[in-house]
């Protein structure tokens, strides 16, 4: 087996050791031991059907879903167990955020759209502190300049690219600890893409950032460290630099080569 | 033949069956057509049928007398009268005197009671309520409109002859002579028919109104909706949001399938078995009938339900739950005020359907006749659909027109509700 | 007097305590977070449901179980305290002593008896007790839980999920009611069937070909047992379902075929609505309509050519039972015909097959499973239908082929049976269960072997 390397508990923020998906019968994530260290952009990298956006589904546990699918193995979150019998899911998923493949804003004001989660989680004492985290999100979000004149329109007529942006304000308007991102720019065209890869980078400041992709040029971009999956295994996982210039197992080198894929 | 057959060359036969087929193809085009056209004249025929009948109905013939308020015939003391001596005096006989009056030259006894027969049994009704309104018109003489008897009404309305000595007319040849007189002094005229839609159900065509049947059918439905409505979203978003993907939920599904195909007559029986007899709930009531009725629009509802639902993309559920809401909260806030208009329009069409519904509610008693308007869903009361049966079922003539007039009425209901519906349906509709 | 309302009114209290718990609850939360929700692991909202459902329910459930038992006590008492002479009197006898003590207590009906008005004012009395004991109690129990649930209210008490796992059983309750309805249709068909049973051999009813329920008013009486042999009944529903569907299965897939393949998108955008309007009419419109105008044309058309045509023929009622199913059988089968895949057509068109010739060789036998499924659903409509019977066809239970002649169905019988005050136990009554029974059983089997291939078919082509 290849030796992966561990980071210092200490340091990471999720850690994942031998956990396992099984969707009924079949395996569809084996044994992944991984680290996410914090105010990193993490990317998850590998060929389709890889097991890298089950293993991002498993962190805020949006697996729950799926009626078959069954998790096994420990999976922290700054030390606590994602799946211990006493977390509460609906607290976990305020902690980590979610940003999906294809924007999904609801079909409400702009405002409503970032005030939900706040809303619902009892974040806002007042309208005032409710404003002001609204704006302060949609600014985050490098959004505010665009919408703040319309922020009673509703955030399905923005552009994909826009509503991207909106979706990713209104996951940080939870102020979540980790954002999730499922190749979220897979449905935007080159200069959203660019646009939302810059507040991505930005956005680190901030949050601990895991992001599946299947641009290996988006991860280069925008990841500090990268993990390459292939057939539900965790193959390689290192600084992005590294990986990208001199990947230590064969599959890894063959994938950002071009030969499969 | 067979030397025809010979000289006509491949071309040529191509040609011809070339023809046949086109011939087939405009013959089979032609079929599809006229079966369309056959069909919706079915529907033409149906709605003409009702409306030439009953159109009339919305008008009613009424007689004008000068009546005298007599107090002594009345029965009233003159300088005291008391309100219960207003109330149950003698109006009738004033109404005989004024209709005698208007025709002197009558005096045999006979003529002089189809003379009388030509107002409305009811006529006094109208009068005591316009002395009990107004004592003070105790004495003097009044120019009334009273209403007429059914078989005048008719008369006037063509609907049977107005030739004397006609085989089988109600209406003696006498009779007709007075009505061309009184028509020739301005005397008769036919005027909106208030009865119609202010009173309940009663032997006499000319008194039958629909008011009890509709307050009825409002009862009942409230019932059907407030039963149904919840019920039905909840099974609803238990099926489609809760529910693990099970044998069980597979059974309620297969289950609910079933009962929206069951005939409802099947549901009368059920009715009767449970809520009368086991449960003892009261017969003819609008409270059973709405019950009833639930059960029946139940599947619709939850079918309709679920499809609205299942429209909502998952990306929107899936976008709540990323935010961490909760299961019931993704629910409140976001599957069902998206699914609503979905969901209303399916009610909508359900309720429409039970209002229409009559053979569950011949079973649990509400064939009766009622002539009171019930003033609460325990009440006995008809329906409109059942105010049809039974109002068709009278022998009357009258009652034929007063039948399609019901019938108008529950379709205008019928019209509104669909309406509604797809108007809900146009406005709310959203692509995703 | 307790009656609806009293209950009505203790129903108001029990809901304005529990907003008023809401409200305490969520206040209680509030100052437990001393104002700010973020310390808080539920939403004080939720706080205040749980506080609500903890006032309402258990109060409720005092309440229903109140109801459930009122009659039964009510009925033991009043019994028991009646003179003993009457008391052993016989059991049906009983019955009707008793209902009259009700009438009279509920509805001010007039004793007939000393003894029932005694009886009836004890019934009132006791009544009035009860339910003001329950109504005190209720309210005691809501205050007692409100309090209780008002001091489990601290900042890390789970709130939002007990409130949600209420709800989710209230969610899962509500589904049961359709399972529910079913198990109801069928005990009640099957128990009430069985003890017509016990009267009338299950062979004479399935086999037998007299028909004519009107039993005797007194036992004594010559010819007190009717008959009840329903295959008139079976052939008259099986003679009128077929006519219907004589009209409405050429007139229904022909207009079907037409509007999926011929019809522009326009034209079918009218005639689509218009022909589903003919199945939103109501029944009792179609009986009236087969009666008034339908059966008394065939009549007079029969009197042309010298036929003498029942004025109840069952060609009346099934000409008008055809018209009304048109649309179950045309939407349907638009629907599956639609959903034949483009290819086929474009494989026959692509040999130079006419358009009718594809319809009628490659269309519609691919579709044809779908549309047996949609005739069978349409004949089980035919089969359930009662307005149109009930109002057209004759209630003579002739066993007759000829369509000319009066028949009777099963539906019909159903109605005329029950229509009308009778004893709930005698055998005319409880035949119309058996009868309803066969209906059920006939018409779900249908329906299951026509939703089945229609599913099939529609896993086909999806």
């Amino acid at each position: 087996m290849n030796a992966i390397p561990v980071t210092q508990p200490s340091l990471s923020k999720v850690s994942a050791r031998d956990v396992n998906v099984y969707y009924g019968q079949k395996h569809a994530l084996k044994h992944v031991d991984l680290d996410i260290r914090p105010n990193d952009v993490t990317a998850l990298i590998g060929p389709s059907g890889c097991g890298k956006s089950t293993f991002l589904r498993c962190i805020n546990r949006m697996n729950d879903l799926i009626d078959n699918a069954q998790v096994t193995g420990l999976l922290t979150l700054d030390g606590d167990d994602v799946y211990d019998r006493n977390i509460d899911v609906v607290q976990l998923r305020a902690r980590v955020g979610m940003v999906f493949q294809k924007p999904n804003p609801f079909p409400k004001s702009i405002y409503d759209n970032v005030a939900y989660g706040p809303r619902i989680h009892g974040m806002a004492r007042d309208q005032a502190e409710l404003d002001e985290i609204v704006m302060g999100s949609l600014e985050k979000a490098g959004l505010l300049a665009e919408v703040k004149d319309r922020l009673e329109e509703t955030g399905t007529g923005l552009s994909g690219g826009q509503q991207q942006r909106l979706c990713i304000a209104r996951a940080i308007a939870v102020a979540p600890e980790v954002i999730l991102m499922d190749e979220p720019c897979s449905a935007l065209d080159p200069i959203a893409t660019a646009k939302v890869e810059e507040l991505i980078d930005e956005l680190r400041e901030n949050f601990t950032i895991v992001i599946v992709t299947h641009s290996m040029q988006q991860a280069a971009r925008v990841s500090q460290r990268t993990a390459f999956f292939h057939l539900g295994e965790l193959v390689e996982v290192g600084d992005t630099e590294q990986i990208f210039t001199n990947p230590q197992h064969p599959l890894t080198q063959g994938y950002i080569t071009g030969r499969f894929g | 033949m067979v030397e025809n057959a010979i000289a006509v060359t491949p071309a040529q036969a191509a040609a011809s069956r070339l023809k046949q087929r086109y011939a087939a193809e405009t013959r089979f085009k032609f079929l599809g057509i006229s079966a369309i056209v056959l069909s919706l004249s079915f529907l033409a025929l149906l709605l003409v049928t009702i409306l030439s009948n009953g159109l009339t109905a919305f008008v009613q013939t009424s007689i004008r007398v000068d009546i005298t308020l007599d107090a002594e015939t009345l029965g009233i003391d003159p300088v005291k009268p008391s309100a219960d001596a207003l109330s149950s005096a003698n109006y009738g006989q004033v109404i005989k005197n004024a209709m005698y009056k208007a025709f002197p030259a009558v005096e045999s006894r006979p003529e002089l009671r189809q003379l009388a027969a030509m107002v409305s049994s009811g006529a006094d009704v109208g009068l005591r309520k316009m002395l009990v309104a107004n004592p003070s018109l105790l004495g003097t003489t009044q120019s009334v409109w009273l209403v007429a008897d059914d078989d005048v009404d008719m008369a006037m309305k063509g609907h049977i002859t107005r030739k004397a000595g006609a085989e089988g007319s109600r209406l003696t040849d006498a009779q007709l002579g007075w009505l061309d007189e009184l028509e020739a002094r301005g005397n008769v005229a036919k005027r909106f028919n208030t009865a119609l839609f202010t009173v309940g159900d009663s032997r006499e065509p000319e008194q039958a109104g629909l008011w009890g049947a509709v307050v009825g059918s409002f009862f009942s439905l409230s019932i059907t909706l407030l039963v149904c409505f919840p019920l039905g979203v909840a099974t609803a978003v238990y099926l489609e949001e809760y529910a693990p993907k099970n044998r069980w939920t597979d059974l309620i599904e297969v289950n609910i399938n079933n009962l929206a195909a069951v005939p409802s007559v099947v549901f009368g029986l059920l009715g009767l078995a449970i809520f009368l007899n086991f449960f003892g709930f009261p017969r003819s009531a609008p409270l059973v009938g709405g019950l009833v009725l639930a059960l029946i629009s139940l599947p619709t509802i939850i079918i309709a339900a679920r499809a609205a639902m299942k429209a909502v993309p998952p990306s929107i559920r899936e976008a709540a739950l990323g935010l961490g809401a909760s299961k019931l909260q993704m629910v409140t806030d976001h599957v069902l005020p998206l699914s609503m208009p979905g969901i209303l329009t399916g009610t909508i069409l359900g309720m429409a359907h039970a209002l229409g519904e009559t053979a569950p509610l011949l079973m649990i008693g509400m064939v009766a006749f009622i002539v009171d308007i019930p003033a609460s869903p325990l009440d006995p009361a008809a329906v409109l659909p059942v105010q049809v049966y039974l109002w068709a079922d009278s022998p009357e003539r009258a009652f034929v027109e007063r039948t399609s007039a019901a019938i108008m009425v529950l379709l205008f209901f019928l019209a509104t509700m669909n309406l509604a519906a797809i108007f809900l349906r146009k406005k709310f509709e959203r692509r995703w | 007097m307790t009656g609806p309302m009293q209950l009505l009114t203790l129903m108001v209290v029990l809901l304005l305590l529990a907003t008023f718990g809401y409200r305490l609850g969520r206040n209680r939360a509030l100052a437990a977070a001393s104002g700010n929700p973020r310390l808080l692991h539920s939403l004080p909202s939720y706080h205040g449901y749980y506080v609500a459902l903890w006032c309402g329910l258990p109060a409720l459930l005092v309440i229903v179980g109140w109801l459930m038992l009122e009659p039964a006590i009510l009925h033991g008492t009043v019994m028991t305290s009646l003179p003993a002479e009457m008391q052993s009197l016989p059991e049906e006898r009983l019955a009707l002593v008793y209902n009259e003590v009700r009438n009279v207590a509920r509805h001010g009906h007039v004793p007939s008896t000393a003894v029932v008005g005694e009886a009836a004012q004890r019934y009132v009395s006791l009544r009035t007790t009860m339910f003001f004991s329950v109504a005190v109690a209720s309210l005691a129990v809501a205050v007692a839980a409100l309090a209780f649930a008002h001091r489990r209210i601290h900042t890390n008490m789970r709130a939002r999920n007990r409130v949600e796992a209420t709800v989710k059983v209230f969610l899962m309750a509500s589904s049961m009611v359709a399972i529910l309805t079913t198990i109801g249709i069928v005990l009640s068909l099957l128990f009430e069937s069985l003890r017509f049973f016990q009267t009338v051999s299950l062979f004479d009813f399935l086999f037998g070909t007299q028909w004519s329920p009107q039993i005797a008013m007194r036992s004594d009486q010559v010819g007190s047992s009717g008959a009840f042999g329903a295959v008139p009944l079976f052939a008259g529903t099986l003679l009128i379902s077929g006519i219907a569907m004589a009209v409405a299965v050429p007139l229904g897939l022909l207009s079907a075929i037409y509007m999926s393949e011929y019809a522009a998108p326009k034209f079918r955008s009218v005639v689509k609505p218009l022909l589903e309007v003919l199945a939103g009419i109501p029944t009792v419109v179609y009986g009236f309509f087969a009666a008034l105008t339908v059966a008394p044309f065939i009549r007079d058309m029969g009197a042309h050519v010298g036929l003498s045509v029942a004025s109840e023929s069952a060609l009346a009622a099934g000409l008008v039972m055809g018209i009304m199913i048109i649309p179950f059988v045309s939407s349907l089968s638009d629907d599956v015909i639609s959903a034949v895949p483009q290819s086929l057509r474009e494989g026959a068109y692509g040999l130079g097959a006419t358009k009718s010739e594809t319809i009628r060789q490659v269309v519609i036998p691919a579709a044809l499973p779908g549309i047996v499924g949609s005739v069978l659903l349409a004949a089980s409509r035919a089969i359930g239908e009662t307005m149109i019977v009930v109002m057209a066809a004759g209630l003579a239970a002739n066993l007759t082929a000829n369509p000319l002649e009066a028949v009777t169905t099963v539906t019909t019988q159903i109605v005329t049976l029950l229509v009308g005050d009778q004893e709930f136990d005698s055998p005319k009554t409880l035949a119309a269960f058996a009868l309803g029974l066969v209906l059920f059983t006939v018409t779900l089997a249908l329906n299951v072997v026509a939703l089945h291939i229609v599913n099939k078919y529609r896993e086909k082509y999806d």
